[in-house]
């Protein structure tokens, strides 16, 4: 035995130090484990990958179950920067039908962080949208040679007719202020652009799912997290039920071939949209896979302008179909009474001041006014309107007063129809005319506004509304293209009646008006047999050029189930293009088909254009 | 109770009654959490193979377990005199095995120590410890051996270095670093404390110089110098103001001292601070001029100076990520992401306590650190019960090796000391750790057990 008893002490030193390394590692572990999050979340964002399960975008069709628009699947080529070392370009390049210099160009576009804020070289960057069924079953068999290179499944629209391109709209990739604007959205998804697709994005586009994938430390997947229990299924998007009837959609288009302008026609009782024709337009169909950046810039740089939606981005003046509205506001202020009968010899002559009219009887009252399209008489209301001192203190108040009524018509403002892009119109007032005329003016100055000229603009929308109003004699419900959201009601925006501030019984006289306008006026060409049409024509004076023929009616007389607005640009006079194409769209909706004789007429007014059309389809944009 | 035992009494208390079940126990429990962890480690999710299934890992890891304790049952049942006998044989052996294995090894990730029969692979450098532990007993119980004494303190430190140089021949620098270990044996045994001081404070000078430069390391040695002066020499005379010199000048004014007044003691202290400069200045050279590559890269990482997430120090960060991700109680057995989906490297062996931080939290970390801190105290218990030297020499040199393999393997992963690769006893997959370190434990067991035989 050694019998040094100091040394056993040292057995002390020896667990003593076991028991501070213990202690200095538990200390160390209650600050990784217990003090700090970061390590969770650096863990979970190691080992989850969150894959987006992307909802089916919801079905669009017209009024009568017409398959719209549906979705199809389009394939997307992914890259993986990281991996993707090695890969033979111009095999890739072949394979993908691109140019070296696209695929630099492409590459480049990816890695800069500027235009592509999201971007990481271990994460799917998309590197080409959109292939064909064809071009991906062709790059599919090749795709094990480039590593790095995925194919992300997506779905995207196919539409089954040509028509409707501007109602319907198109969806693309979001942009940068879409991500901002909304959390929803990152890089790479789709939106929609135009049309109900934009309006109705949030329904069509149902919420995406989330599927929680592990994946290890070199990218792979590993399966489910916890099989899926923490998965979010997607919710598909609601299908959308148009108010267009697609038969007079295309007929719409059919007869404004190779003419500006706009048809739309509203059901009165409803405000549902049953067309809405912007010509030139173009088939929907050229907007989808790769070519749509083509398609765009084709569109785009048109004179024609075939991208704006005229019948709610238009605003033209109204010309004489405005003159009903004249007319309601006269005999709701107690200007005119029906019987008021003022003097036209060809046109309006007052203190030097002249509006021409045509040759017709004189003096007449106001039904064959409005028949005959009278400017005389529509001149001297708004004279005698905006002079009454005893009614309105000044000019600024009778022109305030006449404001409200065109307000409450719906003009002025947007009407506020579920599309994007909407235009206001210009309906003047008093600060207006104290500024242009600094405060000296009267109603003289102001008198062709009276006759749907001047400073009057209004959209086609709004003069379909006005004849729509006239129509259900005083109320309308604000026009919409879209009958029915899938498991949702509609706005009551689009319910809700809207009264203007003219009663019902001088609705009736101007009613009467339109009705002669028809029988024995201005818009004989629409007569028929088969149902009481009223109507009015305008023919609005176009400093630029010819002038726009418009017409504006409804039918039938009694229960109207149909109110339209054609505007022709440059179709000089209203009963020139506006009188018959509006008869054929009425005929064709009441009656659900045209007659033999109307059939011919439609051909023929197909055929008669105002300048050379260019047709944007399939084939001939992709050539 | 025993040793009022009549002496007539011819009959030695059964090896059952002697046995020290209470580290029996820990042992148990480790293997068993160690189990836990390894199927953890090894468990992929979505697979279709059971955790038990021999073709995977954990179950694998049962076969080991189960030899394990057969060959604890064998090591209980032979007779404890027959190890010091054939210690010198045994060390011998394995002095043998070590230096062929490099001849007969694969190539496994750069290591030349894994010899294979059969199918399986064997890594002779975890069982060599055993011999070096008998052996140094077996030396140092010859009656008047004294590690005080230099030449028998050579004899201990030959006996060690010998295996050490031959493991690093292997490239397993890891393995051999655990043999330094067993100077903590060797100061319970006499060394003097101020050999394990001036390694420690070498330690602490490479580290620190590295790391914050050369200042804040001569004020840790005019520090030391100072204190080893007043300890020692001076007790606490410290109104003579020659301590304020600076390191270097105080080396030579203590030179001048020991000649002046003929002690020893301020020679002695005078190299060591002489000694602790110039190993500072070639501490430096050695980093960079003697270390490999990825030794100077682990060092760097460790010590905050590279920030390198791919290389060594991505094991690190994903090792602190895994740990950390287990919070309290952890996510659950089997449900850990981190180690399962392979983000920390080596899971399963060097760094299976991630698995343990992952899935069990802080509250399983913290009985595993406890039950090792249990397991190492009650061996020194047990080491200085012991009546003769050959057993205490032996239950150190145990005790001593699982010590460094838990300061060195669970630093690692909490990044706290350097990325050197050794297994975690009783946790890290594999069988020869494990047979390595049962031989080690019973065969200590089986020596304590036959403590109360009669004396001879």
């Amino acid at each position: 035995m050694d019998g040094n008893y100091e040394l056993e002490k040292r057995k002390y030193v020896i667990g003593g130090a076991a028991v501070v390394i213990i202690i200095v590692y538990l200390i160390r572990l209650f600050t990784l484990q217990l003090l700090s999050e970061d390590f969770k979340i650096s863990a979970d964002s190691n080992a989850f990958l969150k894959r987006i399960q992307y909802p089916a975008r919801g079905a669009i069709t017209d009024r009568n179950g017409k398959l719209l628009v549906y979705n199809q699947p389009a394939y997307d080529v992914m890259v993986i920067m990281s991996e993707q070392i090695g890969v033979d370009t111009l095999d890739l390049c072949e394979s993908l039908d691109i140019t070296r210099d696209w695929y630099e160009r492409r590459m480049e576009e990816i890695k800069d962080r500027k235009r592509n804020p999201g971007y990481s070289s271990y994460t799917q960057q998309l590197f080409m949208s959109q292939l064909s069924t064809e071009e991906f079953s062709r790059f599919q068999e090749k795709l094990f040679r480039f590593p790095g290179f995925y194919i992300q499944k997506r779905s995207i629209r196919q539409y089954n007719y040509p028509n409707a391109a501007h109602l319907l709209g198109d969806i693309g990739e979001v942009n940068q202020a879409d991500i901002d604007s909304d959390r929803y959205y990152r890089s790479g998804d789709y939106i929609g652009k135009l049309g109900v697709e934009r309006s109705y994005e949030k329904a069509l586009r149902g919420e995406k799912g989330m599927e929680i994938l592990l994946r290890d430390a070199r990218g792979r997947i590993k399966g489910r997290y916890q099989n899926g229990k923490f998965d979010e299924a997607p919710v598909p998007g609601r299908n959308l039920t148009m108010s267009i009837d697609l038969e007079l959609q295309a007929l719409g288009e059919r007869l404004m071939t190779g003419k500006m302008g706009s048809i739309v026609a509203i059901e009165p009782s409803t405000g549902e949209v049953l067309c809405m024709v912007s010509s030139p337009t173009y088939d929907p169909r050229i907007m989808i896979g790769r070519q749509r950046g083509k398609s765009q810039r084709l569109l785009a740089n048109d004179p024609r302008k075939p991208l704006l939606n005229r019948a709610i981005m238009g605003q033209y003046p109204p010309g004489s179909t405005f003159k009903t509205s004249q007319a309601l506001t006269f005999l709701q202020e107690g200007i005119i009474t029906p019987q008021t009968a003022y003097p036209c010899s060809r046109g309006f002559h007052f203190r030097g001041l002249k509006v021409g009219c045509h040759g017709h009887g004189s003096p007449l009252p106001l039904v064959p006014a409005i028949a005959t399209s009278c400017n005389g008489y529509f001149c001297w209301g708004l004279y005698h309107m905006f002079a009454n001192r005893k009614r309105y203190a000044t000019v600024q108040d009778a022109m305030t007063t006449w404001k409200d009524y065109m307000v409450s018509m719906g003009f002025g403002y947007k009407l506020g129809i579920d599309l994007p892009g909407e235009k206001r119109g210009m309906i003047p007032n008093a600060p207006f005319y104290d500024k242009a005329y600094r405060n000296d003016w009267s109603g003289l100055t102001v008198i062709s506004i009276s006759i749907g000229q001047g400073e009057v603009n209004l959209t086609p929308l709004q003069i379909a509304n006005l004849g729509a109003t006239i129509a259900n004699r005083g109320w309308y419900i604000v026009p919409h293209v879209v009958k029915e959201v899938q498991g949702m009601s509609l706005d009551t925006l689009y319910t809700k009646k809207r009264y203007t501030k003219v009663e019902r019984k001088h609705y009736e006289t101007v009613v009467s008006g339109m009705r002669q306008a028809v029988l024995g006026g201005t818009c004989r060409l629409a007569n028929t047999s088969y149902y009481e049409v009223c109507g009015k024509t305008g023919t609005a004076q176009n400093p630029h050029g010819q002038d726009h023929s418009v017409f504006m009616g409804f039918a039938p007389r009694e229960n109207p189930k149909i109110a339209i607005c054609v505007y022709v640009e440059n179709g000089t006079w209203g009963a020139t293009y506006g009188v018959p194409i509006g008869a054929l769209m009425m005929e064709q909706y009441i009656n659900g088909k045209l007659s033999e004789a109307s059939k011919a007429r439609a051909t023929q007014f197909e055929n008669k254009h105002l300048y050379t059309p260019v047709e944007y389809s399939l084939q001939t944009v992709t050539q | 109770m025993p040793q009022k035992q009549p002496r007539n009494k011819k009959k030695a208390p059964s090896l059952w009654g002697s046995l020290d079940w209470l580290t029996i126990f820990i042992y148990m429990v480790l293997l068993a959490l160690g189990w836990m962890s390894v199927c953890g480690a090894c468990y992929e999710f979505g697979g279709t193979t059971s955790i038990l299934d021999f073709s995977t890992r954990s179950g694998m890891q049962i076969v080991w377990i189960g030899t394990s304790l057969l060959l604890a049952f064998l090591i209980l049942m032979t007779d404890d005199r027959i190890f010091e006998s054939l210690s010198y044989i045994i060390y011998i052996g394995f002095l043998g095995l070590l230096f062929v294995t490099p001849f007969l090894a694969h190539d496994i990730k750069g290591s030349l120590s894994w010899i294979k029969i059969g199918s399986f692979s064997v890594q002779p450098a975890e069982f060599a410890k055993f011999g070096v532990a008998l052996c140094l007993a077996k030396v140092m119980s010859i009656y008047g051996f004294d590690v005080r004494n230099w030449r028998d303190f050579i004899i201990c430190i030959a006996l060690i270095v010998v295996p050490m140089g031959l493991i690093v021949m292997q490239k397993e620098t890891g393995s051999a670093l655990v043999y330094s270990a067993l100077f903590l044996m060797l100061y319970r045994e006499g060394m003097p404390g101020a050999i394990l001081f001036t390694a420690i404070s070498a330690v602490v000078y490479f580290v620190v110089g590295i790391r914050f430069g050369w200042l804040p390391v001569m004020l840790l040695i005019w520090v030391f110098t100072t204190g080893l002066v007043l300890v020692y020499v001076e007790r606490g005379k410290l109104w003579r103001l020659w301590w304020l010199l600076p390191p270097p000048l105080l080396a030579i004014y203590l030179l001048y001292l020991s000649l002046r007044d003929r002690v020893m003691s301020y020679c002695l202290i005078a190299l060591f601070a002489l000694g602790s400069i110039g190993f500072f200045y070639s501490a430096d050279f050695m980093l960079n001029h003697v270390m490999e590559q990825h030794q100077q890269t682990r060092i760097r990482v460790l010590l905050g100076l590279e920030d390198d997430p791919r290389g060594a120090g991505y094991n690190v960060i994903q090792a602190k990520i895994a740990i950390g991700s287990g919070g309290l109680e952890g996510k659950g057995f089997l449900n850990g992401t981190q180690t399962k989906l392979k983000y920390v490297p080596e899971q399963d062996t060097d760094f299976i306590f991630c698995t343990v931080g992952e899935e069990e939290g802080f509250i399983g970390c913290a009985i595993v650190l406890l039950l090792f801190l249990a397991l190492i105290l009650r061996l020194v218990h047990l080491a200085e019960r012991q009546p003769y030297t050959f057993g205490r020499v032996y239950g150190y040199c145990v005790l001593s090796i699982f010590l460094f393999h838990v300061f060195i393997n669970v630093g690692m992963v909490l990044g706290l000391t350097p990325v050197i690769g050794i297994p975690l006893p009783f946790f890290s997959y594999g069988g020869s750790s494990l047979w390595g370190f049962t031989i080690l434990l019973f065969v200590f067991l089986r020596i304590d057990a036959g403590r109360n035989r009669l004396q001879r």
